[in-house]
């Protein structure tokens, strides 16, 4: 008799769990398909000198850091100086993809907030974005010597994970 | 033998045929568009995730519907398509999740929720035939129980 009251009591407290566990979880983060897989290549005009190309290819051999980046996007000047403090500490080359901008915004925001990237590959149409996967810019790749995508951030980057998950990544990237 | 070889031939030419006409029916705009939408239907738009890509106005699903078109224009099947999606943005993309060890609970779940309601169900009504029969025995003895009372004393 009195399993016939504790059982909807138990799956009660089974419900109630799960729906915590979903609540909680964050419906944006999407895991990424490309994180351990060869950085998709690609070969487009730099934001600063159009007549140069950038491509992935050019920095095999050396960790670097590939940050997606617009004007219009309000994360992103959130991130920024994050991102001049990743360039101040020179730990790896940081590389941006000004994603759908327009040319004199990008420049105009780099002189007035300072210039964290080495240079910026320009995306008018959003094709490199598509395949790198992007979905909401800020985000962030970190690439090993064989061109590998080993770890993926989306959303501002903060001095937090730069602390514990970026650098430490980074170090142990280079001594492989 | 000949026979065989002929039909080979035949069964050749046809599939280039196809092909041919599959190249064609690429190019036509309606048949794109058509195909699009079957296609963008059955994808989730990643920036409003509770629309498809196909009725999302998101810059990031007119994007994607550009990239669609353009496959399809390339003459790339529909399963090519979605793999190349699902290779950018992963199985999240995909209103339906393949079966993988991943998704073995999500696909099979209701089925076992069913086999569970099934089982409590037969269980249900052993225990109710089982009283029933109980409660015929009682009544017939109740009858039993009237009948010696009825008998005139002797």
């Amino acid at each position: 008799m009195k399993s016939k009251f504790l059982l909807p009591l138990l799956v009660f407290i089974g419900l109630v769990g799960f729906l915590a566990i979903g609540l909680n979880r964050d419906p944006r983060y999407i895991p990424s398909p490309l994180v351990n897989k060869p950085a998709p290549e690609f070969s487009i005009a730099q934001l600063a000198e159009p007549d140069k190309s950038f491509s992935p290819s050019s920095m095999q051999g050396q960790v670097w850091v590939l940050n997606v980046w617009a004007s219009w996007c309000t994360a992103c000047r959130e991130e920024h100086p994050s991102l001049l403090k990743l360039a101040a500490s020179a730990t790896a080359p940081l590389i941006g993809l000004d994603y759908k901008d327009a040319r004199a915004d990008a420049l105009a925001v780099l002189k007035k907030e300072g210039n964290p990237y080495l240079l910026s590959a320009f995306d008018l149409s959003g094709r490199v974005g598509i395949n790198y996967g992007v979905y909401g810019v800020p985000e962030t790749y970190v690439i090993d010597k064989k061109g590998v995508i080993r770890f993926k951030h989306i959303g501002p980057m903060n001095p937090e994970l730069l602390e514990k998950t970026i650098y430490p990544l980074i170090a142990e990237l280079k001594k492989s | 033998m000949s026979r065989l070889l002929a039909i080979i031939v035949l069964a050749c030419s046809l599939g280039i045929a196809q092909s041919k006409e599959a190249e064609l029916l690429a190019q036509d705009p309606i048949v794109v568009e058509q195909r699009l939408t079957v296609i963008s239907e059955e994808m989730r738009c990643l920036v409003c995730q509770n629309e498809s890509l196909a009725g999302s106005r998101a810059d990031l699903a007119l994007d994607l519907r550009r990239e669609i078109r353009d496959l399809i224009r390339q003459g790339k099947t529909d399963a090519e398509i979605r793999t190349f999606m699902v290779e950018r943005y992963g199985d999240f993309i995909l209103y339906r999740p393949p079966v993988r060890t991943t998704t073995w609970l999500l696909w099979l779940g209701p089925f076992i929720l069913l086999a569970f309601a099934v089982f409590a169900l037969f269980r249900f009504f052993r225990l109710r035939n089982r009283q029933q029969k109980q409660v015929a025995a009682t009544n017939i003895d109740v009858e039993r129980l009237s009948a010696l009372l009825k008998e005139p004393k002797k």
